[in-house]
């Protein structure tokens, strides 16, 4: 048995046997063959459980997501029965006598620097899907089996290095107990998905692909952030008795399903949920969200070879509305750049990425995809309660660019004869310090705020919230942070306007008494974590908290923060 | 004798992924061989990997030629995707 420490993504405990999601061995000998028809064979074999193995992800990635996501699968399909690169191979066996293992590599290294090295980026990103699919290939030539989301169908929990957003998209909740990765923190990508998919998961526990075997029992307790080996029968019971109090627990908490958000003196304040897709709205309905306070539509640029159509978008944006009813649904624009890349633009590799051309900046220097989005937000905004948010503004230029540019679109759309909402919030992101600090300029042009803490932190800070090494600095109960989110609250209060928060901070157990107490309207937050912070909040005295607000304000550090208010809430 | 079309293609990204596994699906329904040339390079219609490495851009026109006994079908087929799929005329 053995333990191992990560860090607690996604709640729950999962108990199951280790599918272990990364490449193979493929090492091989190269080796001379006598009986070459038998070696063409082999090759012919290992292709067709390939192709049968790419038609099951892609028919899964089809319904897990979308049309457009499947469409690579069938570009891999085509490659595996492409002449071009089945001939040779072939020839090479024939002529040569090698085994397929070296012939089928041979060839796939001459395809893959060809793409390599053309000078577009779209096009080295295929040398990877030839690389991708020979590794299945040679998989099947070896006898090893080459793991996919899609092909799981037994219960498991997954293993990996990290997961990426496709591979998290396509996990069936009925198979996929939980998982853990080597990589990653409580805001990474496959963190969120977790949360969203409502599977426990454990990631940042640095060795756990080298640890844990396929076919190991892995317990993974997403609450404490830990993850056992081959438990004993002792430990496995103990877990199995941790899992029931978490049902349990979650029971409590669905009591709370359909009340509203009220502190111990009733205040009310709004509850709603981070989604990332329209599929998220369900999580969103069932956690008793009072709203989406931060809808990312990044996951309609991702994955894909081209931009999205305004149907597309505007099917999307629709769907969500429409599933929210009258609840407020808060659309962030396209935030791409930094850490989240479209090949298909074509954007220059930059030193800072996260202090570069990206989100609203890239929106107001590439205006025709920025229109296409506003458009398509616009035209949506007849199905429900629409409000739109700029991210990443530093500047009062920035948003009223933005906002001219949305109603010009408005302008159009109304001379097209479509008809449009008139009452759309229009807000921005504060998650630039620049914009923390002169927020009171800001609140007599935006209808609202909403404190990006995961970038705010970041930048405040100075500090690299992807790298581990100052990841000590990511501090969201430093003064500082408190401090300019007051100055936010106080600034939209001062103008009539309403101040919410979608970073993580808006979650956590010990961040809600003091956003409490700071006088914050919406938290927004996974949609799991819902429940269990109405529940906090119905036992907090909004008024008693707030009495705290100029100590707090005045603290020296982090952790005075954090012991007063364990104290005072008694956690 | 072969049959053969110049297409000038129109989609902003040029002949990307999508688009092209859709002409190789096509260009493999005929019995003729089928290539298309560009920039000075032909290559076999029938294989993605072929069409990919072209790497043809925006406003790039292209020749497809197609020579056997499905050679004037299968020309008018794939210009018909061409088109449809938005890719150039």
């Amino acid at each position: 048995m053995t333990t191992i420490k990560g860090i607690a993504a996604s709640n729950g405990v999962a108990i199951a046997k280790a599918y272990k999601l990364e490449a193979p061995d493929l090492s091989f000998e190269e080796k001379v063959v006598d009986d070459v028809e038998a070696e063409v064979k082999r090759l012919n074999d290992a292709l067709d459980i390939s192709k049968k193995e790419l038609e099951i992800i892609k028919e899964n990635a089809r319904k897990t997501l979308g049309d457009e996501h499947a469409e690579i699968f069938s570009a891999h399909l085509l490659v595996l029965g492409d002449p071009e690169l089945i001939n040779p191979i072939e020839e090479k066996i024939k002529t040569d006598k090698v085994n397929a293992e070296s012939a089928l590599n041979e060839t796939a290294t001459m395809f893959v620097n060809m793409f390599k090295s053309m000078d577009n980026e779209y096009m080295r990103e295929r040398a990877a899907d030839i690389q991708d699919v020979t590794k299945r290939v040679m998989a099947h030539l070896l006898n090893v089996s080459f793991p996919d989301p899609a092909l799981i169908d037994e219960e498991v929990v997954v293993i990996a290095e990290d997961l990426t957003p496709s591979d998290t998209a396509q996990l069936n909740k009925q198979f996929v107990k939980g998982f853990t990765t080597n990589i990653g923190g409580r805001t990474s990508h496959s963190a969120i998905m977790a949360r969203s998919l409502e599977i426990p998961a454990v990631v940042g526990t640095k060795t756990i692909t080298n640890d844990a075997k396929e076919n190991d029992v892995v317990i993974v307790d997403g609450i404490d952030g830990q993850v056992i080996i081959n438990p004993t029968d002792d430990v496995i019971k103990q877990y199995e008795q941790k899992q029931a109090d978490f049902e349990k627990q979650k029971e409590i908490w669905a009591q709370l399903k359909d009340e509203p958000t009220v502190s111990s003196e009733g205040s009310h304040v709004e509850l709603v949920a981070n989604i990332g897709t329209p599929e998220d709205v369900t999580g969103v309905i069932n956690n008793g969200g009072e709203g989406v306070g931060l809808y990312r539509t990044e996951f309609l640029y991702m994955g894909k070879s081209e931009l999205p159509t305004e149907e597309e978008q505007f099917e999307a944006y629709k769907s969500v509305l429409e599933q929210m009813g009258d609840k407020p649904v808060v659309v962030r624009t396209l935030d791409i750049g930094g850490d989240k890349e479209l090949s298909y633009l074509d954007l220059p590799k930059e030193m800072n990425p996260f202090l570069g051309f990206r989100a609203i900046r890239l929106c107001l220097e590439r205006d025709d995809i920025f229109r296409v989005q506003l458009r398509a937000l616009l035209r949506a905004s007849t199905y429900g309660n629409l409000k739109i948010m700029f991210p990443m503004i530093a500047t009062l230029n920035e948003f009223r660019e933005a906002k001219a540019i949305l109603l010009e679109e408005k302008d159009n759309l109304q001379k097209e004869g479509i008809e449009v909402s008139d009452d759309i919030e229009v807000g921005i992101m504060v998650e630039i310090p620049s914009t923390a600090v002169i927020a009171r300029q800001f609140a007599k042009e935006v209808d609202f705020f909403s404190i990006g803490t995961n970038d705010l932190i970041q930048y405040t800070m100075a500090a690299d919230r992807m790298n581990e090494r100052v990841s000590y600095l990511y501090q969201p109960y430093h003064p500082a942070i408190l401090n300019l989110v007051n100055n936010v609250i106080e600034a939209a209060h001062a103008e009539g306007k309403w101040a919410g928060m979608c970073g993580e901070m808006a979650g956590d157990s010990i961040a809600i008494p003091i956003l409490l107490g700071l006088g914050l309207d919406e938290f927004s937050m996974s949609a799991t974590s819902i429940l269990p912070a109405r529940t906090q909040i119905k036992d907090l005295s909004k008024e008693e908290l707030a009495s705290y607000k100029d100590q707090l304000l005045s603290m020296n550090t982090a952790d005075e923060v954090e012991s007063f208010i364990r104290e005072k809430t008694n956690q | 004798m072969a049959a053969e079309k110049v297409v000038t293609i129109t989609d902003s990204t040029g002949v990307h992924a999508r688009p092209a596994t859709v002409l190789v699906n096509k260009a493999g329904s005929f019995s003729s061989d089928v290539n298309v040339e560009y920039n000075g390079k032909s290559v076999n219609l029938k294989s993605i990997m072929g069409v990919m490495s072209l790497g043809i851009p925006k406003d790039a026109e292209i020749k497809i030629i197609a020579e056997g006994s499905d050679e004037q079908e299968a020309i008018d087929a794939i210009y018909e995707v061409i088109k449809k799929e938005g890719l150039g005329e």
